[in-house]
């Protein structure tokens, strides 16, 4: 049993909660990931760590209210527990000092993306981040990236805080003004293939972390694999980051969509549930 | 006493068109006097060869003689001696490959050899209603830590821990008993009986801590430092895919992701449990070992009309057991004999549409002593399905191995230990199961954990005693 120690809503739908966990804690690096389990019924879901402090043992997992478990995740309340949280899992963002490095967030992409933007300027990286979201509601963690960027440019759909775009168009602008060595970017799925193609353009390596459908999350059932660069990858073992001109886009957002008649149906259930239980 | 039957006493088995609807045992157990009955056609062999070729070495004619007197704690005294699983290893073990090969009954004329599976299985069963007696380990004799809790793990953590040692055993899944709990189906292996059996193995004083992955969560230098020895028992899971072409595709599954949702996550009781399994209605899969069957049986039912095997070689080379090739015809599943898949083919919408495959004849032995299956030219074929679950072999999972570089691997990416004394390359670490020998067999894997735990124990006594070892 894992206890929460804290939960706060960060936006609509959006939520971060401290998990004590003190093993994972201690080992966890940018990059990886966490499975979790709510109750003894529920299914093992898959959360970045995106911060972490050793000497108090606890994890932070933000999350987006999309289906059953994150609608039921986002019940558990301060001082409630969970069932299972296994971790530190994948492999971990390589961190080194790589010149001026450019990191691209969107929505609750921004949670996974935040502990390499803290990561890399850790490693004396100079640092340019674009964060994305609808609006000004969403878009999470601003203040954290800040503290740990050089440049912090903010894009929204709507344009209430930051200006109004993609994430891509922030992208151009500044590889048209600037040498960036490496990218990183990270947000639904469509976002990321854009990302790498923009990158691409400018034969900037660039890599993404992948968020397939996971099981076990430690190698043993191949739900999560991708094709990267013609070859079957793990992305729990072998990913989560890819480079982005390898990953075979079209076949792993059409994996996304595997059970969507089964999530609709669970969800629905769940929502009817929780009405008539008041 | 009455003659000798020729054949075994019968077990009761629900009905196939009634049990290919549910997930509930298909073997019923033998009542207290079906196995009295079937005890008295034990010869009571001097020298049994039975005990001989059983990887644990269990007393057969001493349990099955006092299962003949009724005196059942006896014989449950006599079979804990030499295993601590035993009400699985009664349900799973290929018996006849093993203990009932040799029976001398069996080897003479007309007769059937003595149900020695079924028997253990009705002493374990009736041990499991007895109130369970809690051991306190001083743990004196030392720190023993096991990675892994599938069968071999929890065979060498039993005798450890009755050998006084104080046990923790790892286990990166959020439940404990590897392949019993994710691997083998309900309706085969119940997870009342696999928890009810570990839950003796704690009883013996060992701890089990499940959601830690050595490797990720503790490191072996952590597992060094904080122990005397350690044995690796992580099994062969991570699964192989042909990589044919529309592996990709929606519907196609590796048996192991099949598996695992339906055993592991309850995946058929979907939507009390959260883990979705996809409702299929023309299920193909490819294999023809246990796994294969067991994937296939999982399908039928979950309400696929057809169901079919797809297997490369004939049915006198199937590895699967016998009686679960008979179980899964019984139950309607249908077979392509020398028929090799090729290509998953797309319906247009990124789905599987169907499996084409290639027809096969056998040609030269290979290595493993069965005939090659070798591709007859334009013998192409369709079977139309929207799910596709490869049962081809599983290999070393990477993960602790790859964070352990100093440990020595043999050519095919196992651990290299010593079959006689489990040890590897690394004083102190020994390891055993499926890690070492690839994909085998649970009492195969019970048998490594048995050696492990004798071999640990002296280990440990030598360096407490300032004795060298090797």
């Amino acid at each position: 049993m894992f206890k929460v120690l804290e939960r706060r809503e960060l936006a609509p739908t959006e939520y971060e909660i401290l998990v004590d966990a003190p093993r994972i804690a201690s080992k966890a690096k940018p990059g990886q990931f966490v499975i979790l389990r709510i109750d003894e019924y529920g299914e093992r879901i898959p959360l970045t760590i995106v911060d972490r402090d050793k000497h108090a043992g606890w994890i932070r997992l933000i999350f987006q209210v999309i289906g059953k478990s994150t609608a039921q995740l986002a019940t558990v309340t301060t001082g409630e527990y969970l069932k299972d949280v296994v971790g530190p899992l994948g492999k971990a963002t390589e961190i080194e000092n790589y010149g001026t490095v450019l990191l691209v967030g969107g929505g609750v992409g921004i949670a996974a993306l935040f502990p390499i933007v803290k990561g890399l300027k850790e490693a004396g990286n100079r640092v340019i981040t674009i964060l994305g979201a609808k609006n000004q509601n969403l878009l999470i963690l601003q203040e954290e990236c800040a503290q740990y960027s050089d440049e912090l440019i903010l894009m929204t759909d709507d344009g209430s805080i930051g200006k109004q775009g993609l994430v891509t168009d922030a992208m151009e602008e500044v590889f048209q003004r600037e040498k960036i060595s490496t990218v990183w970017a990270i947000g639904p799925s469509i976002m990321m293939k854009f990302c790498t193609l923009t990158a691409q353009k400018y034969k900037v390596p660039i890599y993404v972390s992948l968020n397939p459908i996971m099981i076990d999350g430690t190698g043993m059932c191949g739900g999560c694999r991708v094709t990267v660069a013609d070859s079957i990858k793990f992305a729990c073992v072998d990913g989560p980051e890819f480079l982005g001109e390898e990953v075979n886009w079209d076949e792993f957002v059409n994996r996304m969509q595997q059970y969507r008649p089964e999530e609709l149906l669970a969800n629905k259930r769940y929502e009817e549930q929780v009405i008539s239980n008041g | 006493m009455a003659k000798r039957s020729y054949t075994k006493t019968p077990m009761r088995e629900q009905a196939p068109e009634i049990r290919n609807q549910n997930f509930e045992e298909v073997a019923l157990g033998y009542t207290l006097a079906e196995g009295r009955l079937e005890a008295s056609r034990c010869l009571q062999c001097k020298n049994a060869p039975c005990i001989t070729n059983c990887p644990v070495m269990i007393d057969i004619p001493g349990f099955i003689k006092a299962v003949e007197e009724n005196n059942m704690p006896m014989a449950y005294e006599i079979l804990s001696r030499y295993t601590n699983l035993p009400a699985i290893c009664g349900r799973v073990c290929p018996q006849e490959k093993q203990c009932e090969m040799v029976c001398r009954l069996g080897r003479s004329k007309k007769f059937e050899p003595v149900a020695i599976g079924k028997l253990e299985r009705l002493v374990a069963d009736w041990s499991l209603e007895q109130p369970v007696e809690y051991n306190e380990v001083s743990g004196e004799k030392g720190r023993v830590a096991v990675i892994g809790s599938g069968p071999s793990g929890l065979t060498a953590a039993g005798d450890l821990a009755k050998l006084g040692y104080d046990v923790t055993v790892y286990e990166a899944l959020h439940a404990p008993g590897g392949v019993l709990t994710y691997g083998i189906p309900e309706f085969r292996l119940p997870k009342r009986i696999v928890k009810q059996e570990i839950e003796r193995i704690i009883a013996q004083g060992v701890k089990i801590e499940t959601n830690v992955v050595v490797g990720k969560t503790l490191t072996m230098d952590e597992i060094m430092t904080d122990f005397d020895a350690c044995y690796l028992s992580v099994g062969a899971g991570a699964p192989k895919f042909q990589g044919i072409k529309g592996t990709a595709l929606n519907g196609v599954y590796s048996s192991s992701e099949y598996l695992t949702r339906v055993n592991l996550m309850h995946g058929y009781q979907f939507p009390k449990y959260d883990t979705p399994v996809q409702e299929s209605k023309n299920v193909v899969v490819i294999g023809g070992g246990n796994v294969a069957m067991d994937a296939a049986r999982s399908a039928k039912r979950l309400g696929a009309e057809k169901v079919s095997i797809v297997y490369r070689r004939s049915l006198e080379e199937l590895p699967a057991r016998q009686e679960e090739y008979h179980h899964s015809v019984e139950e309607g599943i249908d077979y392509h004999w020398l028929s090799n898949p090729i290509e998953y083919i797309d319906d247009g919408t990124g789905r599987l549409a169907a499996v084409k495959c290639v027809q096969m004849e056998l040609g030269e032995p290979d290595e493993s002593g069965r005939r090659r299956p070798v591709t007859i030219p334009d013998s192409e074929f369709i079977i139309e399905a929207d799910t596709a679950i490869e049962a081809i072999g599983q290999g070393a999972n990477k993960v602790l191995l790859d964070t352990f570089p100093e440990l020595a691997l043999n050519k095919w990416g196992y651990i290299d230990a010593d079959e006689e004394t489990c040890a590897t390359s690394i004083p102190g670490i020994f390891a055993g199961g499926d890690i070492v020998t690839g994909a085998a067999t649970v009492i195969l894997a019970m048998g490594a954990g048995k050696i492990a735990a004798t071999e640990m124990d002296q280990y440990i006594q030598k360096i407490k005693q300032g004795e060298p070892v090797k």
